[in-house]
């Protein structure tokens, strides 16, 4: 689509998905969290017990654990905890056809642009509205070769030997504040599964919404990739505009077995009240390939770093990422890889753009493990500032217990130069083109990576952010 | 408007804008329609200095006089603007733009040409840009690479070149073209400012060079020696010859 055209339809002055629905729910808790809604979340579910039993553990583990201190600003957020709804459900059941899907949570995907249209380049589509899954597909072709897209629930409960296997081995409840805190109030997700030697040709793909003032969305994905297969997963996420602030914490666990492939791609575009802090994480076997490709665009404060365990000789992690800090942003993104293998290789790419008073962090850990010979690492993080008041910040940690290894980081941190947009504008292009051509250029390697319609909504971002960006 | 110079400057006065030293004073020159021009003058002269003040850069702050462009004031304009009315600088060092290949930079400049609606035809695009690059003896794949990116002084100076021939200006300000030019590459970007000039006549030249090799090459109908600011002497091409044979220890700033 010629660019202009983008130009022309721009919405200016608004955050494009920050429209509300009116409320409705069929269920709601109180607001803030204690023992008797962890409980009542399992009871709403008709949980087997020992996921009742899993969630008590890690609701005392949250409150045992200290708020972390080490990265954005959490200062505020243990108020926003006590008044947020940590459970809202939409609709009594996950439909599988869209027309069964309540009218107005359907518009609101379409007006989202998440139609069902949308699902012939797709292998399957879930939809997440508040609490839960309200839709999930996927296409007879590949249901009748065993793969299951699921939503959470119905993983939980059509697959229970399976799912138990796998929950909670990748990303254990005690990990962090914030994943004991889903694993304790987990609602929605997805459940995966790619039997050995599938290849899914197109994406599947889930969209995340939240409507509700004063949400807290905790949605919980396992991911299991057999031997040799092949698939793609992509995530979207938006929110309204509130003036209160809003939570979004999710857990993602993805093996990834012998040989195979996986990339999962997320695109957040949360609204400016929206806390985002996230743990994904994947264990990666003997030669099999696991790729991140992480954008961050929205929310107030986004806290989330893609990890790779490579955990079989050969595994291949790959992670990158592109964040976006506007005004009054603060992503503080990275990436995560751990060689626990021998030959096992990895690759950060991070590239983040800060504008006005908003701020980027990097924040990467690269870990050798004794006896991981021969694995190589390679670091990049690239920083661009917009103005003079943007900020960036780099934490590369490196710890290597492995003489056989090479590990390389490479940062570096730009200004939109002068000499740039006078060359620019040299060629006829205005003060906001050029901004938008150099900012366009800088995240390409990554741009490009992306599926076609996510491509075509980060330019259009980037080309509305920009205005009036120069003073 | 149609008997204006292309070019008509009257005692121009400009600084860098944080200092207080003038580097242009009071400097007069005029060129008509299709005439080129070329200034020639020692490092320091201010040569450059012109260029980026007639481009419109904004470490430079005018100081006095005047620059009209077919009758136009210039100095008001933003640096887009003057571009959009058709002047364009080929940059003595051009500036990387990592990430954005030629050909899209190219489209979304010829794109800003056009008016709100109109669209760029993409296959009239594709093809202006395949003869621009077979007469600057580039292959096809060079629009593909990111703007002067990793580029030797050759290329960079060829693909400034290259956008002088798709953008089509009507009035071209060529700063030191020719340094790092090796011979072949010199020949080959004279060569492509020669024929754009035998395509469109009425396209004006302003050459600035320290060196009157260019001038073997591309042959200026007036020739003016630039010392300390203003342009102390105007002739015809034997005036670089003379240049260059007692080079500008003659040329001391005259008071």
């Amino acid at each position: 689509m010629p660019e202009s055209k983008l130009v022309d339809n721009l919405d200016l002055d608004n955050y494009k998905y920050g429209f509300v629905d009116s409320e409705s729910h069929v269920y709601r808790t109180k607001p803030g969290l204690d023992e008797s809604i962890v409980r009542d979340i399992s009871r709403q579910k008709e949980e087997p017990d020992w996921m009742l039993q899993f969630r008590l553990k890690a609701f005392k583990i949250y409150e045992s654990k200290p708020m972390p201190t080490w990265g954005g600003d959490l200062s505020d957020l243990e108020a926003t905890l006590d008044e947020i709804y940590f459970y809202v459900k939409p609709q009594e059941q996950t439909e599988r056809s869209w027309e069964d899907v309540p009218d107005k949570i359907k518009n609101t995907f379409e007006r989202l642009g998440i139609p069902e249209a949308e699902q012939k380049s797709l292998a399957g589509v879930g939809a997440q509205y508040e609490s839960e899954m309200v839709y999930h597909s996927l296409k007879e072709e590949w249901a009748s070769k065993g793969v299951i897209f699921d939503s959470i629930e119905d993983g939980l409960k059509n697959h229970p030997e399976l799912f138990k296997e796998h929950f909670g081995t990748v990303i254990p409840i005690a990990d962090n504040k914030f994943s004991a805190l889903n694993a304790a109030v987990w609602s929605g997700g997805s459940f995966v599964y790619i039997p050995k030697g599938v290849h899914l040709d197109t994406p599947l793909q889930a969209y995340f919404r939240v409507n509700q003032e004063k949400m807290g969305q905790f949605e919980r994905t396992l991911i299991i990739v057999e031997e040799g297969a092949h698939a793609t997963y992509v995530e979207g996420c938006t929110a309204p505009v509130y003036s209160t602030d809003s939570f979004h914490s999710g857990v993602i666990e993805i093996v990834v077995k012998k040989d195979a492939r996986f990339r999962y791609t997320t695109i957040q575009n949360w609204s400016n009240n929206m806390y985002n802090l996230v743990t994904q994480r994947a264990v990666v076997q003997e030669n099999a390939t696991m790729e991140w490709l992480d954008g961050n665009l929205g929310s107030k404060l986004t806290m989330k770093y893609p990890s790779c365990y490579l955990m079989g000789k050969g595994a291949h992690g790959s992670i990158m990422s592109i964040a976006y800090a506007g005004p009054g942003q603060h992503q503080d993104t990275g990436g995560k890889v751990v060689h626990a293998a021998e030959n096992t290789t990895s690759s950060i790419i991070s590239k983040s753009i800060s504008k006005e008073d908003g701020r980027s962090t990097y924040r990467g850990l690269c870990k050798v493990h004794e006896g991981a010979k021969g694995s190589r690492s390679n670091v990049e993080c690239d920083a661009l500032l917009i103005n003079d008041t943007s900020r960036t910040d780099t934490y590369p940690y490196i710890e290597v217990d492995e003489k056989q290894a090479n590990v390389g980081h490479e940062a570096t941190v730009s200004k939109v130069g002068d000499e740039q947009l006078f060359y620019l504008k040299n060629r006829g292009l205005s003060e906001e083109e050029a901004m938008g051509l150099v900012v366009r250029g800088f995240l390409e390697p990554i741009a490009k990576e992306l599926p076609l319609e996510y491509a075509v909504e980060l330019n259009r971002l980037i080309e509305m952010e920009m205005e009036g960006s120069v003073g | 408007m149609s008997n204006a110079p292309a070019l008509d400057i009257r005692g121009l006065s400009a600084k860098v804008a944080d200092e207080e030293i003038s580097i242009l004073k009071s400097l007069d020159l005029a060129l008509n329609p299709g005439e080129i021009h070329a200034i020639m003058g020692p490092n320091g002269s201010g040569k450059s200095t012109l260029a980026k003040v007639l481009a419109g850069h904004p470490s430079y702050q005018v100081t006095g006089g005047e620059a009209l462009y077919l009758g136009q004031s210039l100095l008001d304009m933003e640096p887009d603007e003057r571009a959009l009315a058709g002047i364009f600088m080929a940059f003595q060092y051009p500036v990387e733009i990592p990430g954005v290949s030629i050909a899209n930079f190219l489209r979304t400049a010829l794109q800003a040409r056009l008016g709100r609606g109109e669209e760029l035809d993409l296959f009239d695009f594709q093809d202006q840009l395949l003869e621009a690059m077979k007469l600057l003896e580039v292959e096809p794949s060079f629009a593909e690479r990111p703007v002067n990116d990793g580029f030797s002084g050759g290329e960079k100076k060829r693909n400034e070149i290259l956008q002088m021939a798709v953008l089509k200006p009507s009035l071209a300000i060529l700063d030191e073209t020719d340094s790092g030019l090796d011979i072949d590459a010199l020949q080959v970007v004279s060569n492509g400012v020669n024929t754009l000039h035998k395509e469109n006549p009425e396209m004006t030249i302003l050459l600035i060079t320290h060196y009157q090799r260019l001038l073997d090459y591309i042959k200026p109908d007036f020739v003016h020696v630039m010392v300390d600011g203003k342009i102390v002497r105007t002739g015809g091409p034997e005036l670089a010859l003379e240049l260059e044979k007692q080079g500008y220890v003659n040329w001391k700033p005259s008071s």
